[in-house]
């Protein structure tokens, strides 16, 4: 077994920042003894002198336009939740670690992601991507790497012994005990875990109570742990507040771009693809905007549907500020995982998936197609517009290339009969009948013309040209 | 012949102004012998821009393509169609022998989107070969078709009136066409190599029905034969 704990320390401030590239100043507070006070604050707070534990009011006399934001602890379960989701593109065993912990078994699924190595570079990029900072560490026992994640130690420690080692020198404060416990420890004189070990351990668990035993143990990996493993949500709903009002469309790409990885591993997980994905924009007293976005296939690939996004949005106009969004996936596809290929060569079906959509959404759905042939005596009716058929064509040689939309009225005599007549009489039962006896034509410059006479009246008219 | 001359003739770098270029072009056989021997590589050029210039549609300008189109390798993606004049039909397209599952047909509302679908599709690298009819050529924006054809390795074939025969155009091919009886008079403006003075007469399959013209008395009046 192998754990990989991750800790997001600023999740409750992250939760307001991480919808725009550079917010401005931003404190989130919480009411603490009747007095509001600061719990985090992001960079450009910081700078102004803003730290966590500040009065709010000291705070925004310090900051100029300081954005207060009440700590909003379901936020944080809903990103936390997210994160959960997002990491079941690793493994399928993934716990949470309320309020703001991942615990994640990867032994099992190091050959999957090609080594350990490039397995926390996928996290950690992915987290990047998100908006999210974690500390990561690793090691044989889940608690054990979670104490290793919360001290900061972005280590990876595959050996039991090397473990004792490590967590020796970890403070007793990172400890899961109650403070009196703590503060017990602390009368005692012991101030790391390497400490509580040397104590005699019946004595230990006299005074302290088995909990402190045990919680050591399980960090050590001598006890096993029973740990309940998330369970992902049947359907993929995620919203995120933006921390300004974002009036132009295509901003709001880099908060979607934020969510896109959450999809995507929500997707991995239930070995699933999306067909269509709808985001709406909420404003302020005013109905939301609603954004579809479809595609030619179930896709998971989120690459793929950020650009798609990204067109789209540039296609789209908002009628206010949008100050929330959301992104749903209303029906979830069955989509088997995609092979690697062995020589890596670059896949044209997919590319051409992607045109299709691209061209879709700047175009309009109904003047990008396909052709078929329609197994159908009348020529206007022997075709019809369709996407991917497996039908076997219907070859006629005696066809033109082009068909005119309409048939044209023949006014011009100097049109030269070469062969014919080839007779069409067909669609009494649909109302459609024609009766027509069909030529080829050669007119004056040369071009070939497929003419026909109607048979009821004896006009002439133009039905192709052979190209 | 000096044999050291002859091996630095034989690099591909080196071109002789009185022969088409050998050069390393990848092309796709026309079908036409007669053809293929004018062209450089051997065929249509592949992530290069063909200009096909003629002074009317319906001459016979399609049935000198198809049989390219028809031995494009299926890995090449689709053949796509962007703004065409009328609608292909597909019985015929079938017995010409192209794939139907990988024709796409594009249809944009105004020049602009016509123009932006021809490049988008052809840098895709999803399309094997695109046959545009584009209205409002400039050499700025076929230079851009031109581009995007190398990088997407497509063959671009770009259908404009015999008029643009004069003015200068960036497409590594330049074609004008004309009718000829049971087929095509090629004349090849610009091809890379050196020029072609004659025009070449290509002979095409014939065309619709394959019994004889019988006309019956009833057509008499508006046949002039």
């Amino acid at each position: 077994m192998l754990w990989l704990a991750l800790h997001f320390s600023s999740l409750s401030l992250e939760v307001f920042t991480r919808g725009a590239p550079e917010p401005g100043p931003l404190a989130v507070v919480e009411k603490q003894g009747g007095r509001t006070r600061v719990v985090a604050c992001n960079t450009a707070a910081a700078a102004c002198g803003v730290c966590a534990g500040m009065a709010a009011s000291a705070a925004q006399a310090l900051a100029d336009g300081l954005v207060l934001c009440r700590r909003d602890p379901v936020a944080e379960q809903a990103s936390l939740d997210g994160l959960a989701v997002w990491a079941g593109r690793f493994t399928p065993s993934v716990s949470l670690a309320p309020p703001a912990g991942l615990l994640l078994e990867i032994g099992a699924c190091l050959n999957l992601h090609r080594g350990l190595g490039n397995l926390l570079k996928q996290a950690r990029n992915g987290l990047d991507a998100m908006g999210h900072a974690a500390a990561m560490a690793c090691a044989p026992s889940s608690h054990g790497a979670w104490l290793l994640a919360k001290a900061g130690i972005a280590k990876a420690i595959r050996d039991p012994a090397r473990l004792e080692q490590v967590l020796a020198a970890l403070p007793v404060a990172l400890l899961e005990q109650t403070p009196r416990v703590l503060e017990g420890l602390e009368r005692v004189g012991a101030e790391t875990l390497g400490d509580c070990l040397r104590l005699p351990r019946a004595g230990m668990a006299r005074r302290f109570g088995q909990a402190l035993a045990d919680e050591l143990d399980r960090a050590l990996g001598r006890q096993p742990e029973a740990r309940a493993f998330f369970e992902p949500p049947a359907r993929f709903e995620r919203a995120l507040e933006l921390p300004a009002p974002v009036h132009a469309a295509e901003a709001l790409l880099f908060a979607v771009r934020r969510l896109l990885p959450e999809l995507e591993g929500f997707l991995v997980l239930r070995q699933a693809g999306v067909q269509e994905l709808e985001l709406v924009c909420r404003h302020e007293r005013r109905d939301p905007t609603r954004v579809t976005l479809g595609f030619v296939k179930p896709v998971r690939d989120a690459g793929r549907m950020q650009l798609l996004l990204r067109e789209t949005l540039g296609h789209t106009r908002l009628p206010a500020a949008v100050h929330a969004i959301v992104l749903r996936a209303p029906r979830v596809l069955p989509l088997a995982g995609a092979n690697v290929d062995l020589f890596l060569t670059k896949s044209r079906e997919a590319d051409g998936d992607l045109l299709l959509e691209r061209l879709r959404i700047r175009l309009g759905r109904d003047a990008v197609h396909g052709i078929a042939t329609v197994a159908e005596h009348r020529p206007e009716r022997a075709w019809c517009t369709a996407q991917g058929s497996k039908r076997v064509a219907v070859a006629n040689r005696h066809r033109p290339l082009w068909l005119l939309p309409t048939p044209l009225p023949c006014r011009d005599g100097r049109i030269k009969l070469k062969s014919g007549p080839e007779r069409i009489e067909s669609g009494w039962w649909d109302g459609g009948d024609i009766a027509r006896d069909y030529y080829v034509a050669e007119d004056r410059d040369g071009a070939q013309l497929w003419v026909y006479c109607e048979r009821a009246n004896g006009e002439w008219y133009v039905h192709g040209v052979f190209a | 012949m000096n044999p050291s001359l002859e091996s630095v003739l034989q690099h591909p770098g080196i071109w002789r102004g009185d022969r088409r270029a050998q050069t390393a072009v990848d092309a796709l056989p026309s079908g036409f012998s007669a053809l293929d021997e004018l062209l450089p590589g051997g065929g249509w050029p592949r992530g290069a821009l063909t200009e096909v210039l003629l002074a009317r549609q319906g001459i016979g300008e399609l049935r000198l393509l198809t049989p390219a189109l028809a031995r494009l390798p299926e890995a090449d993606g689709w053949l796509a169609w962007v703004a065409p004049p009328y609608v292909p039909h597909a019985a015929a397209l079938a017995a010409a022998g192209i794939d139907l599952a990988r024709v796409l047909v594009a249809k944009p509302a105004t020049d602009i989107d016509a123009w932006w679908t021809t490049e988008q599709a052809l840098r895709s690298g999803a399309c094997g070969a695109l046959l545009a009819w584009l209205r409002a050529a400039d050499e700025r924006r076929m230079r851009r078709l031109q581009l995007a054809a190398e990088t997407g390795q497509a063959w671009g074939v770009l259908f404009r009136h015999a008029r643009a025969a004069q003015e200068r155009s960036p497409a590594a091919l330049r074609l004008l066409l004309a009718p000829v009886a049971d087929g095509l008079a090629v004349h090849v403006l610009k091809r890379r190599g050196g020029p072609v003075s004659r025009p070449l007469v290509v002979a095409l399959p014939p065309t619709g029905a394959a019994r004889l013209a019988r006309c019956p008395a009833p057509v008499l009046a508006l046949a002039h034969s």
